[in-house]
């Protein structure tokens, strides 16, 4: 991370620190109000996009941490997302539970099941590893059809909006509220996370997991911790997802979603909470051209041209940035606030 | 009892073309370690290129299926060169992510052809009807059996007899010290996806006989994952082996547990996973596979 001339640190609080500068302050403060009155100037649809990519950033915060920062490669998060929104889509219309107490027992409960199913990545890892969440996602959405009784199964369920009170969580903006505040604090929490003795362990089991057992981390804890704590922020997207539809039903976590969230951190930038938030920006407003652009061309070219497209694009996307970006928006990020901060001395 | 064996004998001709298919993805694991999660889309695309030379070209079987074999080569040359050459020595997740996107790039391209309908072409392949008392074996499950016995000799053979396939397998071995062998490792590479891309185009067109094609049909591409483990990710034999196993006891358990569930059961879709799982706990190599040990 790169300072303005002139900034130095000197205590290790300082080094640290995420915010550095009055005008990095101001910006951020900036960025904040701008966020927070959004809905005094946009329109429902606008709105609508933002809700459901702010859902996104909140999975994507998890699976950045089990994947980006951990490495613990999981092609089974919409399964895990499902654990969660069933869970608190059962409490609340089963059980009649409030949203606000469903929520956290859909987090716990997506971590619990994660951590279940990440026991396999004791004994292997890499490519065994990604087979085991494959299969993760197969039996867990084969379970969700099986429990007919409880959870409408492939027919899916109604859930209820979440109350305040007797105000009534309805309209796009309450909504974007809602979930713009959860990805904030998810991305404060994700952020700060990667800085503390557990985040540093992650990493450390990434880049060398050998070394990592050697250097005094439990692999057994931290890898579970890495588990749970992914699957903990898909269980409150999934809980997320379900009641913003007010609808549950399976085809809402399908199995390539899992490999879009990957994508998302592939596109931002692997290890990174910025890449994150980069890479679900970008697929998401990817899908909105696509929505644009698709019946054009299904007019030009052939009707099965659209859902060609809306197949293929975050395909090629992906493979670009594989080939010419690999470190993702997040580097090229940085190295354009670099450039701006050292012009015209760029040496 | 005939209920029972008409399910091994269905399970069994099902399970060669999941060896098939997992010979091309275990080939391609061995030699480049690379994990081609799009090799069901490899059949997909094989089902429809089937399709289009037998009905829409109205074209022999023979003529079809060389032709079919001819385009499995471009595409598997295609993709080894364009997409996955750059990703030489990038980490697993860069390689996984580029044939998952692949993946999407191949059902697209089937959308976009052949307009992601469902086809069928009953009757264009010769027909006969085995009978054995009261069993009797549907004449696309004979062939595909013949022509999956066929195909993994030949590969077998290939691979133990001819240079290239030596070179392959020590490819398999060690890539610096064939590279200082003189053989030049992205020939095998290429090789690798051309031979796996044309087992799967051969899987595509026997699982077209036998069910119809469809996009749906990649799904098979993760069963095969099962297939692979259960074999030990790197041994031919093992993919053989796992694969007729895993037919016939998915179609097994399918056939009487199916009926006990609530839901309509639809467990022979999620039987190789479970088989997953328990692998993956008790025996993480497989039946076949080489244990690794790891050294600092």
């Amino acid at each position: 991370m790169g300072l303005p001339s002139g900034t130095f640190s000197e205590n290790y609080g300082q080094d640290m620190a995420i915010v550095r500068t009055r005008a990095q302050w101001a910006l951020l403060l900036a960025f904040l109000v701008l966020l927070f009155t959004c809905p005094l100037f946009l329109n429902d649809r606008m709105l609508t996009i933002m809700t459901i990519t702010g859902i996104t950033i909140i999975s994507v915060h998890g699976l950045s941490i089990l994947s980006g920062y951990c490495e613990q490669i999981s092609l089974g998060h919409v399964a895990f997302m499902a654990v969660g929104a069933y869970t608190s889509a059962v409490l609340c219309a089963r059980l009649g539970w409030p949203f606000w107490i469903a929520l956290p027992c859909a987090a716990l409960a997506a971590g619990l099941v994660g951590t279940i199913f990440g026991l396999p990545s004791l004994r292997v890892k890499g490519l065994y590893l990604i087979v085991a969440t494959v299969a993760a996602y197969f039996i867990i959405i084969w379970v969700v059809i099986q429990l007919r009784d409880v959870t409408g199964g492939a027919d899916g369920m109604p859930v209820p909006r979440p109350e305040i009170g007797s105000f009534v969580l309805k309209s796009k903006s309450s909504w974007y509220y809602l979930v713009i505040t959860i990805a904030c604090v998810a991305t404060f929490l994700a952020q700060n996370l990667v800085r503390t003795r557990v985040g540093r362990a992650f990493i450390a089991i990434r880049d060398n997991e050998l070394a990592a057992e050697v250097m005094g981390v439990n692999l057994w804890a931290y890898k579970l911790l890495a588990f749970f704590i992914g699957c903990v922020y898909a269980g409150v997207a999934g809980a997320l997802v379900v009641h913003y539809y007010a609808f549950a039903s399976p085809t809402q976590f399908p199995f390539f979603d899992s490999v879009w969230y990957l994508g998302m951190l592939i596109v931002g930038g692997m290890g990174s909470t910025t890449g994150a938030i980069f890479g679900a920006i970008s697929l998401r407003l990817l899908d909105e051209v696509v929505t644009i652009v698709g019946p054009i061309l299904s007019a030009v070219v052939a009707p099965q041209a659209a859902a060609s497209l809306a197949l293929m694009s975050r395909g090629v996307v992906i493979i670009l940035f594989l080939i010419f970006e690999p470190r993702g928006l997040a580097h090229r990020w940085e190295s354009i606030k670099a450039y701006y901060r050292l012009w015209p001395f760029s040496h | 009892m005939t209920f029972f064996l008409q399910l091994v004998i269905s399970g069994f001709a099902l399970g060669m073309v999941y060896a098939l298919i997992t010979v091309g993805f275990v080939l391609i694991l061995k030699c480049s370690n690379v994990f081609n999660i799009a090799q069901g889309h490899f059949v997909m695309i094989g089902g429809y290129v089937g399709y289009t030379f037998l009905v829409t070209f109205n074209l022999p079987v023979w003529a079809s299926l060389l032709l079919s074999i001819v385009v499995a080569i471009l595409m598997g040359l295609l993709i080894e060169r364009l997409t996955l050459r750059p990703l030489v020595g990038q980490p697993l997740l860069a390689v996984v992510m580029m044939t998952l996107a692949l993946a999407t790039i191949l059902e697209g391209v089937a959308t976009l052809i052949w307009g992601g309908e469902y086809k069928t072409y009953h009757g264009v392949l010769p027909t006969f009807t085995l009978r054995f008392g009261e069993l009797s074996i549907p004449p696309e499950m004979t062939i595909g059996l013949m022509v999956s016995v066929v195909a993994v000799v030949i590969l077998v053979l290939f691979f133990r007899y001819t240079k290239l396939g030596l070179a392959m397998r020590a490819t398999a071995e060690d890539e610096q010290v064939v590279q200082s062998a003189g053989i030049r490792v992205t020939t095998v590479y290429a090789l690798s996806w051309v031979i796996a891309s044309v087992v799967g185009v051969i899987a595509g067109i026997l699982l077209g006989g036998i069910s119809g094609v469809m996009v749906e049909m990649n799904s098979v591409g993760l069963k095969t994952l099962a297939v692979a483990l259960l074999g030990g990710m790197d041994s031919i034999g093992g993919a053989i082996v796992a694969g007729i196993a895993l037919g016939v006891l998915e179609n097994v358990a399918a056939g009487y547990l199916d009926p006990l569930l609530p839901a309509g059961g639809g467990l022979a879709n999620v039987f190789p996973f479970i088989v997953i799982i328990v692998v993956l706990i008790f025996r993480p190599h497989g039946l076949f596979g080489l244990v690794e040990i790891e050294r600092i």
